[in-house]
């Protein structure tokens, strides 16, 4: 899967699973301060990530994300080398 | 010293004959009832294929959709409830808002977010525990719903939540009022609510029994008092009452429903789920509202009974009007809404404290539906079939719950 795929998918998993708004969302978009996103929306987000990639996501790497964009390159990397 | 005054001054329900008073009113006069074949899921497996749902609930009408996902559909009807009572009683609170501080939430529910229970056990059996929701919890626990409304609506006095299976909520809007009382705050939400028409529930009370099996009749399932009756409709639904100090509510001129006179409660003390023959706890619950609210039992014009429609309730609460009421057992009004409504559960206490107001607040007393053979062990007037013009000033409804908690609230005119 190739980036702008994996970008445009990432952005349905926020509409559809965390409910946020699509014109809210951005690379740049902060989960917590820009986008409302708590700790538990973010545990929900990362299962629907490993769920919807078939991915695994570590609780140290899973930390680290801020921003939608952060949470795009990890999964490519971890899909794409 | 006196003690405050406590009265209703707004009204909110979602239940299975209407999403809002005002239609949810005439729906009662009219005698129709809210049980159809079961849609919430596929139903062919259970024993009883029928059930009165909430129709065509729209949450965005109430709450945002990112908020309405975290929530239990046990708490998006009490939100919905408690979203109308409040604008009903011209209330709103900011953040911060001092007069926020002297209000509260009290919430009753028999069991709580049982469909995300349900739900997230299948996760658990299928997946793993690893992909349990990070919201399973708080959608599951039985006070999400007094949580939920006091972040939303800027509720910061006490908020609690009472979880006293079928007469939850009347001890919801007794435990409210008695706040009110003691002086905590000035204003209450009080109420609470059920959405347990799932597979896990209805297999658990079709195991138990308690259930009406009339699948090829559910409009005429639930025939409190009957002689046919056999076993109860599961319904679901909320009721949300705005309660208020009489000083408050005067001082904002606010308009006012009626008065919460008294609050009666016992336990039968005697098995988890039958109640006790002959009615003895039923019976102290509403001497206990009588004498809380210092009124002769010749008083009181009307019942709106917890009238299940199973065998053995009817019976016991017939006897135990009887013994508290005597010869004027057969003078008063007795009906059970629950033949129209269904049963409630956790949500049944709240709704049916809507229906006392607004019997007091018009005049007119709602019916008991499905009444064609009478049974020689239930022999008072239970307003058969047809709604009644007549002015009452006094009511008691009546709730008792699995446990044996028997609740009676005592509601007057002003």
């Amino acid at each position: 899967m190739e980036k702008p795929e994996i970008e445009a998918k990432l952005v349905d998993l926020l509409v559809d699973e965390l409910g946020l708004e699509r014109d809210d969302i951005t690379l740049e978009a902060k989960f917590e301060e820009d986008l409302d996103v708590d700790s538990l929306g973010v545990v929900e987000l990362l299962m629907a990530l490993e769920d919807n990639f078939e991915v695994k996501i570590p609780d140290e790497e899973a930390e680290k994300l801020t921003t939608v964009g952060e949470a795009v390159d990890l999964v490519n990397q971890k899909l794409n080398g | 010293m006196d003690r405050r005054r406590v009265v209703v001054t707004g009204l909110g329900t979602v239940n299975p004959l209407a999403n809002n008073v005002d239609d949810f009113w005439k729906a009662l006069l009219e005698g129709r009832s809210g049980a159809a074949p079961i849609t919430l899921f596929d139903a062919s497996a259970l024993t009883t294929q029928f059930a009165a749902e909430v129709k065509d609930f729209e949450s965005e009408l109430y709450m945002p959709r990112r908020a309405s996902r975290r929530l239990d559909r046990s708490t998006m009807l009490f939100w919905a409830a408690t979203h109308q009572a409040m604008a009903d009683a011209g209330l709103s609170y900011e953040d911060g808002d001092p007069e926020g501080f002297r209000a509260g939430v009290v919430c009753g529910t028999g069991i709580g977010g049982i469909g995300t229970t349900q739900q997230q056990m299948a996760v658990l059996a299928e997946r793993g525990p690893g992909r349990v929701s990070p919201l399973a919890i708080p959608m599951i626990m039985s006070n999400q719903a007094a949580g939920a409304v006091s972040i939303d609506f800027h509720l910061a006095g006490p908020s609690t939540c009472t979880v006293t299976a079928c007469a939850a909520s009347a001890n919801a809007i007794g435990d409210a009022a008695e706040i009110i009382r003691r002086g905590v705050t000035d204003v209450m939400v009080a109420g609470g609510m059920e959405a347990s028409v799932t597979e896990f529930a209805m297999g658990g009370f079709n195991s138990m029994k308690a259930l009406s099996t009339r699948n090829d009749d559910p409009e005429r399932a639930s025939r409190p008092f009957d002689k046919d009756r056999d076993g109860f409709l599961l319904g679901e639904g909320a009721g949300a009452l705005i309660l208020e100090s009489l000083e408050h509510a005067t001082a904002r001129g606010a308009e006012v429903y009626g008065e919460i006179l008294g609050y009666g409660m016992s336990a039968d003390s005697y098995h988890i789920t039958l109640p006790r023959p002959g009615g003895d706890g039923a019976a102290r619950a509403m001497q206990g509202a009588l004498d809380d609210g210092e009124v002769d039992a010749s008083s009181i014009g009307y019942i709106n009974a917890h009238g299940t429609s199973t065998p053995a309730n009817d019976v016991t609460e017939t006897l135990a009007i009887k013994s508290v009421f005597g010869d004027h057992a057969y003078r008063l009004a007795v009906s059970s809404t629950k033949s129209m409504t269904g049963h409630m559960l956790g949500g049944a206490g709240a709704v049916e404290a809507v229906i006392s107001i607004k019997a007091l607040d018009e005049g007119v007393l709602p019916p008991t539906i499905n009444y064609t053979t009478p049974d020689p062990e239930c022999d008072l007037d239970y307003v058969r079939n047809e709604a009644r013009d007549v002015k009452v000033d006094r009511i008691l409804s009546n709730s008792f719950g699995f446990g044996g908690h028997n609740v009676s609230l005592l509601f007057a005119s002003v």
